[in-house]
């Protein structure tokens, strides 16, 4: 990488290149050469910054100055003002207080937010993710490099193995004992699966890893299937995240071209090689098994486990899946010890974790924290408080799989223990915060659809459970509830979190107990005074229930 | 998800260039169908059929399949697709009223084709733009923070 004076970044998420941010990026090329400047600035497209209030943004460093919106026309000022001059163009700076991000990172080295904590996202947003010598000079492939000349797989599944690290899919499961029972596991080949299969609604975390540093998920297969004796590695990348998977693939090609993938890697005699493939608009494909049907070609319905992916996964053989987040955390654990991971977050859920913060507070967007930070603090600290006012009513994790947590749980610590003994979930990493303006019984509602819909159907609990429950949550909404329907409700509840062959089905029955359980009284006023206490629900007879 | 219907390449001609840049293994099934759809707008019942026969795969596993997913239609659809999001995070910043307008302004239900072939409005789960709720995707473009009165100028753009 040459040395450069200014290096000048372009947001290209889809609503900045919606709105022009290609036409910004070139007349940037064609104002720069104008002035002169070609060998003294770098101009990047990066994908999602993390912000979304002034698109197209454009970022300037050393000085981390960030313009937006920036029209094509304003280039020519800018690049005059800022990049000939050395002045910042303060007009055309983007609004201050709603950051979020990456930018809110380097805002806190400014001294203006807390700091975040960042791992998984180190690199997103700072480098050019379509240019892997950029990834090299961030510290990129020297974990691969680490563990295939002096690692043996025992020794470097026992280094994840006390880095303490846990799945970040939303279950939680230790990855370096999956690890270990693939690697145990017989059979040949096995394979090794990353799980992009983002769908949880309100989660987009693995989009910006995606995104904004492919060549780190690259890495991390490489050093899981060095681990498991893994030689062909799939990433399963959600039909919608077009880009993410545009980037990958031109990444897998940078790697291919360096042979960091392929035939005999570092000369090791360690070979593996990954294919990119697209799903195409199924939520149960986040499902591991879901996943490996749907890369056989067929529907993504899960299969019943036991036995699991880890003994009989793709085509029958040995596989490991992990999800983005999870594998993102590989390589940094590789580069500076089991020991200094252990130090960040809580004793039982070490490492930090990507939130996805939303709803009603002023500021939403995307955090990374250590384990262990409270609701209370992220709405604080991080959305900037509640919007116009109003007050915290409950916040909705891990998309619609995860729990509806009460006011009284906000000075829970997040992390998988302390959630787990309040009997609420941390889920895939979404927070939803509503206000007193939302209603329970409305909410249950829209995520209960969400499962209708995307129930494989396969199985009767969580086919049949999920649809009698929105038909009675429609009752209950348009004054038609009876209180015996909320005993049934948690009849439903139940047998679809026992019965139910996946995690779907386990996890759709979620928001009905935790109405029930937190939020009884408003969901009663429904049914006993026909009154919706936060005036959302009509209350009325709409239109019958499809 | 561009929608473009081209007359001018034959279901046959798009079939079997897709199966040749992906190849006939099981595991690009779902590529290659996706593929079919994105050119044709949707999957005819002769690109099944060729797909089946090309892949030997028995033509009612590849219609569980292509039926299954919610990027793949086995029925035509209209120039333009409107994919709005129903996810809570868009519901819970006004995306039922956007969503409302949005029905009345087409006079469609959702899964609806206009008679003239010009709107297909579809509800979809979280597109995973959900910093900038509520959100409708028209094709291939990302509109965000839609309140109910941008729906119409929304719409205008489209011919």
């Amino acid at each position: 990488m040459k040395a450069v004076r200014s290096m000048v970044l372009v947001s290209s998420d889809p609503q900045s290149m919606e709105r022009g941010a290609q036409e910004v990026f070139d007349r940037l090329q064609s104002e720069i050469q104008a002035f002169h400047l070609e060998d003294e600035i770098s101009i990047t497209m990066v994908g999602d910054v993390g912000r979304h209030d002034a698109t197209p943004l454009l970022i300037v460093y050393p000085e981390a100055v960030i313009y937006g919106p920036v029209t094509p026309d304003d280039v020519h000022f800018l690049v005059e003002e800022h990049l000939y001059k050395g002045r910042i163009a303060s007009n055309l700076q983007a609004p201050a207080r709603e950051l979020t991000g990456r930018i809110a990172w380097i805002s806190a080295r400014k001294g203006t937010l807390p700091a975040e904590h960042r791992i998984v996202l180190e690199r997103a947003g700072l480098i050019d993710p379509d240019s892997i010598d950029d990834y090299i000079v961030h510290e990129g492939y020297q974990a691969l490099g680490k563990v295939l000349t002096e690692m043996t797989p025992v020794e470097l599944i026992a280094e994840i193995e006390k880095s303490g690290l846990r799945g970040r899919g939303g279950a939680g499961f230790p990855t370096g004992t999956k690890w270990r029972f693939v690697s145990k596991a017989a059979g040949n080949p096995k394979y090794v699966i990353c799980n992009a299969d983002e769908s949880e609604p309100g989660t987009f975390k693995d989009r910006l890893v995606l995104e904004g540093d492919p060549h780190s998920i690259l890495e991390a297969m490489a050093i899981a299937a060095y681990a498991v004796g893994a030689s062909e590695g799939y990433i399963y990348v959600r039909g919608e995240y077009r880009l993410a998977q545009e980037r990958l693939k031109t990444a897998i090609h940078q790697a291919r071209e360096m042979g960091l993938l392929g035939e005999n890697i570092f000369g090791s005699g360690f070979s593996f090689d990954i294919h990119v493939h697209s799903g195409a608009g199924a939520y149960i494909c986040g499902e591991e098994t879901a996943l490996i049907e749907s890369i056989e070609g067929k529907r993504g319905e899960p299969r019943p486990r036991p036995p699991y992916p880890t003994t009989n996964g793709l085509w029958g053989k040995p596989t490991l899946v992990n999800n983005v987040e999870t594998l993102a955390n590989i390589p940094a654990i590789v580069r500076h010890g089991a020991a200094w991971y252990k130090a960040i977050g809580t004793p039982s859920s070490p490492g930090t974790k990507v939130y996805t913060v939303m709803g009603n507070v002023n500021n939403t967007g995307l955090i990374e924290v250590p384990m262990g930070i409270t609701l209370r603090e992220v709405i604080s600290i991080y959305g900037k408080g509640m919007k116009n006012g109003s007050s915290f009513k409950l916040a909705q994790t891990g998309g619609s799989s995860g729990s509806i947590i009460p006011a009284s749980l906000q000075d829970t610590p997040m992390d998988f223990d302390s959630f787990s003994k309040a009997g609420v979930a941390l889920g895939s990493g979404a927070l939803l915060i509503c206000d007193e303006d939302t209603c329970v019984v409305d909410l249950a509602k829209v995520l209960i659809n969400f499962f209708r819909f995307e129930s494989c159907g396969k199985c009767n609990p969580c086919r049949i459970g999920n649809q009698r429950s929105f038909e009675i949550l429609t009752n209950i909404s348009e004054g038609r509830g009876t209180l015996s329907d909320l005993d049934f409700l948690q009849m439903l509840s139940d047998n679809m979190t026992l019965l139910s062959n996946c995690g779907l089905g386990q996890t759709a029955g979620t928001p009905l107990r935790d109405i029930l359980k937190y939020f009884r009284a408003e969901v009663e006023a429904h049914i006993r005074l026909k009154v919706c206490p936060a005036g959302i629900c009509p209350m009325t007879e709409k239109e019958p229930v499809h | 998800m561009t929608i473009t219907a081209n007359n001018t390449q034959s279901v046959a001609e798009v079939v079997r260039a897709a199966l040749e840049r992906h190849g006939l293994v099981k595991d690009e099934l779902i590529p290659i169908l996706n593929e079919v759809n994105q050119v044709l707008g949707y999957l005819p019942a002769e690109a099944l059929e060729l797909v089946a026969q090309e892949m030997k795969v028995p033509q009612s596993q590849l219609f569980s399949v292509a039926s299954f997913y919610n990027m793949l239609s086995t029925k035509p659809r209209g120039r333009h697709v409107i994919q709005f999001c129903e996810s809570a995070p868009c519901h819970v910043v006004g995306g039922r009223q956007v969503f409302e307008t949005l029905k009345r302004e087409l006079k469609l239900e959702s899964g609806e084709t206009s008679t003239d072939g010009k709107w297909t409005l579809v509800t979809t789960s979280c597109l995973g733009v959900c910093a900038v709720g509520p959100v409708l995707i028209v094709d291939n473009d990302i509109f965000g923070n839609v309140t109910p009165a941008q729906v119409p100028d929304i719409l205008a753009r489209y011919h």
